[in-house]
């Protein structure tokens, strides 16, 4: 496993994981991902959490070797930004810690690596809604599936939707419970059939 | 789509699962800003939201709330009407509440609906007295209340005071909310720095006075190290400029620029002209500061911008003579700044008589003078160094020396500003700075002046005489020198005569009297070891002296005057100009460049004409032992500045007790021949006896001019 690398080198940063709130084309995603890793990645590690880039402010922080980042509108409060990406990691946190041993078992994308991965930006705000791209990479029990769930419960339509943890736990529990459910009755079925048509 | 979906969302609003409503309330946001006709429909629904106690819910309809405001006027204003009070009480709850575990974040319960909450009320005051009104108490509670320490706190106080800016005013409220900003602008996290300035961008407008208490702190951050910071700063200040700070600010800006980064320059420039053009008060002050900007970062001011430094420069006719004279100043240390040279280039076109002429000058300015002559002379010869030597050479010993010292005594005092420094014959001497000077040919602007006590070292060398009692070899060359040349020329010889009458000689060589006081001077040091000729010599001498003058040199003779000529300028802090008149021809004493007791090492010299860089040397070994030398190998070592050959040595064995040399031809290339002398490390090795033997030294004696 490569170790952790510290900040700077655009090219060792992945993205793991992006959300898009407002349409862009594949070209488009590229670039801007190429644009903002650039930038964010070679900011050094005392300046302050905001970059002002096509008109829009970037917020980033950066977790150990992840970096979270969204995009938003010039009208939007900074400062409450970092607050829902902070919200974010520690609902992340809280899930997989929890579950960290059977995600083990169950990991369905194994391939996440220490690297440094970059970033993420969400964009709240009202007209001009960009993306978010979310990278998580240290805690290795990680599925990107479930991350993605686990943003949508957050934030829908670039829009905070739920400020408790405890709910949001709660829901993406759920979700998992419907999931294995599913999951049973798909193979008990597929055991009926195979039954059947011996 | 959206329209079809619109009453399915509608019901979904008031679903009995609080997860559903507020995935509905999100999704109708999507609905109105894509179809915002359709607002209408969800203003009731909306505003039930409101009521809500979930949380999760809460936040997604006040969010709806807000953006409904924001696309229908009929929705802002029923919310306007209906809503206010509940929400006002709704955060005032949220801010007294206790400790409530799910929702808490360092200590604040739900920030977000915090922000949110405010948001909505930001958007329902603006512009309405009344409702801003209502509001008052819950704002100040908040402002107030607000723990400031986590980044939540700050989050909250940062909208309340984007809320109380954007409301109707309240002479009270406002003064809370710049004194947060103002705490925040002191705060040492950057984050914090940054949303402050942006702030107060938005509050200049409205309380310009209170912002510009804080200006010093607002410039410290167009310092600081984050280049997010640094742009906000940068765009503040020029929101603040106005007719009583430009001064100030436009200096503070105009010292940063020079030390800041290269991207950062572009942006600052620009503002600074803009700044500058806006606002100087008189246009001396914008022509002073846009040299100044020109030449700190000329390339990176756009063309528009000095097209109009142009304009203006062209309508100041009382300043035309101060913008050519700061505009030549300023290239001569910043040439190298594209947009400074070309318009420094216009202006000095333009005006130039002013430039010389001095007109029209202002008290502040000191004097230029200008040696039109001397810089023409100057830039020909910078441009063809090559011309240097022939133009010297050229020119006739005594006409230069009688040239020189009219010319030293019709120039008025004033000093070439091209150079400080003074300048140096090519076969001659730096001059030190002490007295205003003026030469014919100002070759060199950056010699360091020598002092006086180094002209005695070049008299040194100029006569082969040493100062010093340790050398005796030089005397003894001066001596064989003057015998050699007494002997060729059958003239009876009595030893060789002091200096000082070696001094006479020359003295009496040329017609400028003053120079010989100063070689009056020079002797005295030089008297006591030298020996004289005689008279009767001494005029023969000055016979051929005089007859060297002016012929080129000759190659295959031993070149031997007893004194080289060159072209000195000797400065004295009493009087302008000395030259000591010399033949300009290519002519210098031998030397012995090396004896010990066994080995004796003589150097002859000659020059080809017009390559004066170049030294031919012929050396000559003698032995001073009984003993036969074998093997004999002559090696030599330059300085950097000096190129050197060897031709073969005539043989490899020297006799015994002088009774027979070995001759080796050496040629030196001094490129800087002018500024420094030969200098050479020798080492000899041969064997003697049996024995090997090794003899190393160093030649300092070289004439000078080689």
């Amino acid at each position: 496993m490569a170790s952790p690398v510290r900040g700077g080198n655009s090219r060792q940063g992945k993205v793991r994981l992006t959300k898009w709130y407002s349409p862009y084309s594949q070209k488009e995603r590229t670039k801007v991902i190429r644009e903002l890793s650039g930038m964010i990645l070679s900011r050094g590690p005392k300046l302050c959490n905001f970059v002002e880039w096509r008109g829009y402010k970037v917020v980033y922080k950066r977790y150990a070797s992840l970096y979270f980042c969204m995009c938003i509108d010039q009208d939007e409060n900074e400062l409450e930004i970092l607050e829902i990406i902070h919200h974010f990691v520690e609902i992340l946190d809280r899930y997989f810690g929890s579950v960290c041993e059977l995600d083990l078992i169950f990991n369905f994308h194994k391939a996440l690596c220490y690297e440094l991965s970059i970033i993420l930006p969400v964009a709240l705000g009202r007209t001009r809604i960009i993306y978010a791209l979310f990278i998580y990479g240290s805690i290795a029990s990680m599925a990107f599936q479930e991350a993605y769930y686990i943003l949508d419960e957050i934030l829908i339509a670039g829009e905070l939707q739920e400020s408790s943890k405890k709910t949001v736990a709660r829901l993406i529990a759920a979700q998992d419970s419907l999931v294995e459910a599913a999951k049973e009755q798909e193979s008990s079925i597929s055991n009926m059939i195979a039954q059947a048509t011996k | 789509m959206a329209r079809d979906l619109a009453p399915e969302v509608e019901r979904l609003l008031q679903f009995r699962d609080p997860n559903i409503r507020k995935k509905a309330a999100l999704c109708t946001i999507r609905i109105i800003k894509k179809v915002p006709d359709l607002a209408e429909n969800f203003i009731n629904p909306a505003a039930a939201l409101l009521k809500e106690k979930h949380h999760g819910v809460l936040i997604t309809g006040v969010q709806l709330c807000t953006d409904m405001c924001k696309v229908s006027t009929e929705a802002l204003e029923y919310f306007r009407k209906k809503c206010i009070d509940g929400l006002v009480k709704v955060l005032k709850d949220l801010a007294n509440s206790p400790y409530a575990p799910e929702y808490d974040v360092s200590g604040i319960t739900d920030p977000f609906l915090h922000i949110r909450l405010l948001k909505l009320l930001h958007v329902l005051g603006q512009g309405d007295a009344e409702a801003s009104d209502a509001m008052n108490d819950i704002l100040a509670q908040v402002a107030t209340k607000t723990e400031s320490n986590k980044n939540a706190g700050n989050a909250i106080l940062y909208e309340c005071v984007a809320t109380i800016m954007s409301i109707e005013d309240n002479g009270g409220l406002r003064v809370l909310a710049v004194n947060i900003l103002g705490r925040f602008l002191s705060s040492r996290d950057n984050n914090i720095r940054y949303v402050a300035l942006n702030m107060l961008m938005k509050a200049i407008s409205l309380d310009s006075q209170a912002v510009q208490r804080h200006r010093a702190t607002i410039l410290e951050c167009v310092k600081d190290s984050d280049a997010s910071i640094r742009k906000r700063a940068l765009e503040l200040v020029y929101l603040l400029v106005n007719e009583s700070n430009v001064k100030a600010l436009t200096k503070e800006l105009v010292d940063y620029l020079e030390v800041s980064d290269e991207e950062f320059k572009g942006d600052l420039t620009a503002k600074i002209c803009s700044i500058v053009e806006k606002f100087s008060p008189e246009k001396i002050l914008y022509i002073d500061q846009m040299v100044k900007v020109l030449s700190e970062a000329g390339n990176y001011v756009k063309d528009e911008v000095w097209h109009a430094l142009i304009i203006v420069i062209t309508n100041a006719s009382n300043l035309h003579g101060y913008t050519a004279r700061a505009l030549y100043k300023a290239v001569q240390t910043a040439g190298e700044q594209e947009t400074l040279v070309r318009v420094a280039v216009w202006c000095i076109g333009e005006y130039g008589e002013m430039l010389v002429t001095n007109a029209g000058m202002l008290d502040v300015e000191d004097p230029i003078t200008l040696q039109q002559r001397a810089i023409e002379f100057n830039s020909i010869i910078e441009k063809h160094e090559k011309i240097r030597s022939a133009l010297v050479e050229r020119m006739p010993v005594l006409d230069e020396a009688t040239y020189s010292g009219r010319r030293a005594g019709s120039m008025p005092a004033a000093v070439s500003t091209s150079q400080g420094a003074l300048p140096k014959m090519p076969n001659g001497v730096a001059k030190p700075t002490s007295a205003p000077l003026v030469d014919l040919l100002d070759l060199s602007s950056d010699d360091i002046p020598a002092t006086s006590s180094s002209g005695g070292d070049f008299l040194q060398d100029l006569l082969g005489v040493d100062l010093s009692p340790a050398s005796q070899g030089t005397n003894q060359t001066q001596k064989s020198g003057t015998d050699v040349l007494l002997d060729l020329l059958s003239i009876g010889t009595p030893p060789a005569q002091s200096s000082s009458s070696m001094l006479d000689m020359l003295s009496s060589g040329q017609d400028n009297k003053s120079s010989e006081g100063m070689i009056d001077k020079l002797a005295s040091p030089s008297a006591p070891s030298a020996q004289a000729s005689s008279p009767v010599a001494s005029s023969s001498m000055m016979d051929l002296l005089d007859g060297f003058g002016s012929s080129p040199s000759l190659p295959g003779m031993i070149h031997l005057i007893s004194l080289p000529r060159h072209n000195y300028h000797f400065c004295s802090t009493l009087t302008p100009l000395f030259s000591v008149a010399e033949t300009n021809g290519p002519t210098y004493p031998s030397i012995v460049a090396f004896e010990s007791g066994s080995l004796k090492m003589t150097f002859n010299f000659s020059k080809e004409p017009g390559n004066l860089q170049t030294t031919l040397i012929e050396a000559q070994f003698a032995n001073k032992s009984p003993d036969i030398y074998s093997n004999f190998v002559f090696q030599a070592a330059v300085p950097k500045f000096l190129q050197l050959q060897l031709d073969p040595a005539s043989s490899n064995t020297l006799p015994a007790s002088g009774n027979g040399s070995i001759t080796q031809k050496l040629r030196i290339s001094n490129s800087q021949h002018g500024k420094k002398s030969l200098v050479m490390r020798i080492r000899i090795s041969y064997k003697a006896n049996g024995k090997d033997v090794l003899e190393e030294g160093q030649i300092n004696n070289f004439p000078g001019g080689l």
